[in-house]
């Protein structure tokens, strides 16, 4: 036999469920880095975790690394002796130990192939010392030093078996050997595995599930098994499954059932207290009401059929449903207004000052964009109303022991305190978008809102000179600038977004953002590059009209013709000149076709209708390649190359009515 | 809820169950410090016999107030004034979660009824400048104790690490009795509830701490504190100068009850409380540092 599965088991005190998945990658990637820098090649590895350990098994790993053959070249035979003195210096030999070829000297190593257990013997303890850990810690009377050994939380054991041999190690004190241990409270005393072909099993006999995987699988059938019984539908929740299955390492899910009176409170808030303080599932009814059951996972197959464990777990719930109805009960004693009042004692920022002040001016903004007519269709009363009272939940102790109930609390409260609906949704979504995948507002109220609290956001951040640079943006100004641009292009407000430093950040954002959409981003160049355009509506109507013209013949050849026209025009100079002669019929027919593009070009452009104006270029497509292919434009005759230079600069000048072509590639 | 057929146990018998435990394991019973603190780990046999190389092993109940918490009584989990069980273990022994866990045993909870789980939370006091990790120890999905491997302690990496465990009394109680309100528990096994000692003073002492305590007081006595630890630390005397920033600390939660410290105040008495805890760590670290240098070679390495 010349290859055997290693088996590599790291046991410690309980890992925080959120770094198994990272700890199984690093622990795979630092173990195919020590294998590949000693030559071996291992067949499939697999890695596994629970809370008490990491595991990983490498299949047909050879047990010994190649024999490698090393030559070094050495001077040739007929070289002054110093040079043949120097190279037997250098490799230690003495002169018959060399090989001659060719006149030359060479020197042959040969390096035995190592022991695969020696290999793995000192790579386990680099494994553990280089482990990444996103937090570690040191541990016992060994921490003295200050070269202590860490790790996420204490390490108790190494298991590392070859075949059916133990690979001798010892890191921090700790020694590698055949003996684990099986669940914390299921099984007593140490287990002896015999290798990677019996580890998974004699675990399971001890009530371990070693592979995650098959945990969560546990966790999500029976969870949801366990809803079904009750009649009802377990809420999914992969988040849920993976934390669970990390906490445990025999998961059993259990149901339990809170008071119906909870549920007067919003569900999102049972539904985050039972997530988050709890990490239990919820269930709804068959109707998809929030039902008053949960879901939560043991680690044990308790004795008494998980009676105690629901019982017990009913109660926590209860308790922190109570503080929620609490919070929910005195937050509505007091109507958004008061709290508002409160905003002025938070600092927004230190240049920005409260958060008071920002609602001021985010109500004064939201009441003028519906006064305006920006928004349309949006009363501006109601405007600055939902926007004076946008933040009052941030005060509120619902908030305070929720914080990503942000919004959402406040449109409850606002509900609960009878102003009008348009309002209540506005202080809830006036957050939105919040991601890419998140939805944009349509409700005017809320547009204004939502609109005029990330503009003051980014214009207040501007002003302080706050701008996000490289991978640095601590306000989420880039967010902020999306959610604008969003807002604007899917309710098409017609509005100036900004301008300066900020109009160009917007620009970069919109390239970013309309990549997704297919959009060219330098056909977006072009149309910002003409100056002036901070309409971001009108902007992208004329990129579409013009992403669709470069995509046509017309449009390929009329960019190479408008390419070739700006070529001459940067390499020669002239003086403007009247045409003191008979034009030739393709300039006439040129000037002809400029004559009646110019206005349509202009026209169209002033009336919004892009694709007339991409059509009033196309009309010169003809006249400009039969202008190039019939005229000769360096004419010897001084006034006929003046004039002839002035055709096509006016040709570059009608083009730049649309967009600007010198910033398309291609 | 209990797992025996005896009368489950009253909150005194379950802390004399735990200090004839931690008793056995070699920990000194110490009594509760005598001063007004927020939690277990301001006890000077905590935070200062953390610092520096020597063993040390303790086991004590403190009384831990925190003002805001206060509900007048009528909230059946919230107290005011309530008791943690702390134990102290450095350096920390390599079998720390079993001796825990036999401990839960002693005071009759049993794991394969109830389930026990270790929950990653890491625990950071910024006013003591310490942090540590570990877990909040959950059962049957309650928080019963921090179990806390402390790593720094007065900005000051801990060398060897301690092992905190801080149980919180009252909800063990009320577990290991099967109650809903901290005021049903029993106290004792001869009538006497929780409500009988402690109702009254939790519905004064919340009054006191949201509406009577004088602020003006409240705030001279900070700086007093504040100015009193700074003498200390000029006198070489660590000890009297942390029970100053014990003082300053819990002086600055009251004013937070009283809601007369803004939100932007706030961060900056924090910084204050820290830094007379930081400079009582540095003071004690100093006054012995030669004496611990001399008996452990690897410390001062």
């Amino acid at each position: 036999m010349n290859a055997a599965d290693f088996l590599l088991e790291l046991r410690c005190e309980e890992i925080p469920a959120r770094m198994q998945a990272g700890a199984r990658a690093d622990l795979e990637k630092l173990f195919r880095k020590e294998l590949d820098a000693a030559g071996l090649k291992p067949g499939a590895i697999t890695v596994w975790s629970t809370p008490r350990r990491l595991a990983l098994i490498a299949r047909d790993l050879p047990l010994a690394t190649q024999a490698v053959s090393e030559e070094a070249k050495g001077p040739r035979t007929s070289a002054p002796a110093q040079a043949l003195e120097g190279f037997l210096r250098k490799t230690g030999l003495t002169k018959d130990q060399l090989t001659e070829r060719d006149g030359v000297w060479f020197a042959i190593t040969e390096k035995p192939g190592r022991a695969t257990e020696d290999v793995l013997a000192a790579a386990i303890p680099a494994i553990i010392r280089a482990f990444p850990w996103p937090k570690s810690q040191r541990w016992g009377a060994a921490s003295i030093a200050t070269d202590a050994l860490r790790w996420v939380r204490p390490l108790s054991g190494i298991v590392a078996i070859l075949g059916e041999d133990l690979v001798e190690c010892e890191v921090g004190g700790i020694r590698s050997g055949y003996a684990t241990m099986g669940h914390r409270f299921h099984h007593s005393g140490e287990i002896t595995i015999g290798g990677a072909h019996d580890y998974a099993d004699k675990l399971r006999a001890c009530h371990v599930i070693v592979d995650h995987v098959e945990r969560e699988g546990l966790v999500r059938s029976q969870a949801s098994a366990a809803a079904q019984a009750a009649g009802l539908v377990l809420v999914e929740d992969e988040g849920l499954v993976i934390e669970n299955a990390g906490l445990t390492e025999w998961p059993v899910p259990l149901l339990g059932r809170f008071d119906e009176a909870f549920l007067d409170v919003p569900p999102e808030v049972i539904q985050l207290t039972a997530r988050v303080n709890q990490k239990y599932f919820i269930c709804r009814d068959a109707n998809g009401k929030l039902a008053n059951a949960f879901v939560c996972t043991a680690n044990i197959a308790a004795t008494d059929g998980g009676a105690a464990i629901v019982d017990g777990n009913r109660k926590v719930l209860a308790a922190r449903l109570s503080d929620a109805r609490f919070f929910w009960e005195q937050d509505k004693k007091k109507p958004l207004a008061a709290q508002a009042e409160k905003l002025g004692r938070i600092t927004f920022h230190e240049k920005l000052g409260t958060v008071a002040d920002k609602v001021a001016r985010v109500a004064k903004l939201a009441e003028w964009l519906a006064s305006e007519g920006i928004v349309p269709n949006c009363d501006p009363a109601l405007a600055r109303q939902a926007a004076e009272l946008c933040k009052a939940d941030l005060v509120t102790e619902m908030v305070g022991e929720f914080p990503e109930l942000q919004g959402l609390m406040g449109g409850y409260y606002a509900r609960a305190e009878g102003l009008p609906d348009a309002v209540a949704d506005a202080i809830r979504d006036h957050y939105k978008p919040v991601g890419q995948g998140d939805d944009v507002p349509t409700a005017p109220v809320t547009v204004a809102v939502a609109l005029a609290d990330k503009l003051d956001t980014l214009r207040s951040f501007f002003a302080i000179d706050e701008k996000p640079t490289g991978s640095k943006d601590p306000f989420a100004l880039r967010r902020a600038a999306l959610g604008i641009i969003r807002l604007i292009t899917e309710n098409d407000l017609r509005m100036s977004a900004g301008e300066g430093d900020l109009l160009a950040f917007f620009a970069d954002r919109l390239k970013v953002q309309q990549k997704e959409a297919g959009v060219r981003h330098d056909l977006i160049d072009a149309v910002f590059a003409l100056g002036g355009e901070d309409d971001l509506v009108r902007l992208l109507a004329r990129v579409h009209a013009l992403q669709a013209f470069v995509g046509t013949e017309d449009g390929t050849n009329l960019l190479a013709g408008y390419k070739r026209a700006a070529n001459i025009l940067k390499k020669e100079e002239y003086t403007p000149a009247e045409a003191a002669y008979a034009p030739e019929p393709a300039e006439a027919a040129l000037i002809a076709a400029l004559d009646a593009a110019e206005p349509q070009a202009e026209g169209a452009v002033a009336a919004e209708d892009f694709t007339a104006a991409m059509a009033a270029l196309a009309s010169l497509r003809a006249p400009i390649d039969a202008f190039f292919d019939q005229v000769t434009v360096n004419d010897a005759d001084a006034n006929k190359r003046a004039s002839r230079l002035g055709i096509l600069s006016r040709f570059r000048a009608a083009v730049h009515k649309v967009a600007d072509f010198s910033r398309i590639e291609g | 809820m209990a797992d025996t057929a005896q009368p489950p146990l009253s909150l005194q018998d379950m802390i004399l169950r735990l200090h004839a435990f931690w008793g056995d394991q070699g920990c000194l019973i110490l009594q509760p410090y005598d001063m007004r603190m927020g939690a277990g780990t301001f006890h000077p046999a905590t935070t200062l016999r953390a610092l520096g190389p020597e063993p040390w092993n303790a086991a004590f109940v403190q009384p831990c107030r925190r003002p805001t918490d206060g509900r007048y009584g009528e909230n059946p989990n919230r107290l005011q004034h309530y008791y943690q069980y702390q134990v102290i273990l450095k350096p920390s022994p390599e079998n720390l979660q079993e001796l825990y866990l036999q401990s839960l045993a002693v005071i009759g909870i049993d794991p394969l009824v109830h389930d026990i789980r270790f929950v990653e939370d890491d625990w950071e006091s910024p006013t003591l400048g310490a942090w540590g990790l570990g877990w909040e120890v959950w059962c049957d999905g309650m928080e019963v104790t921090q179990f806390t491997y402390f790593q720094q302690m007065g900005g000051f990496d801990c060398r060897p690490v301690a092992g905190e465990l801080t149980y919180g009394l009252e909800r063990l109680a009320m577990y290991i009795q099967g109650v809903d309100n901290v005021y049903d528990l029993a106290f004792n096994n001869h009538g006497v509830s929780y409500g009988d000692v402690f109702l009254e003073n939790e519905k004064q002492m919340s009054k006191w701490n949201f509406e009577v305590a004088d602020t003006d007081s409240l705030f001279e006595g900070f700086r007093r504190a504040e100015e009193e630890c700074r003498r200390s630390l000029d006198a070489n005397v660590p000890i009297a100068a942390y029970e100053q920033a014990i003082e300053a600390s819990h002086l600055f939660n009251l004013l937070q009850a009283r809601g007369v410290i803004s939100v932007q105040e706030r961060a900056s008495y924090m910084g204050r409380v820290r830094d007379l805890a930081r400079g009582s760590c540095e003071a004690y670290m100093a006054k012995f540092k030669d004496e611990w240098a001399a008996k452990y070679p690897e410390w001062a390495a």
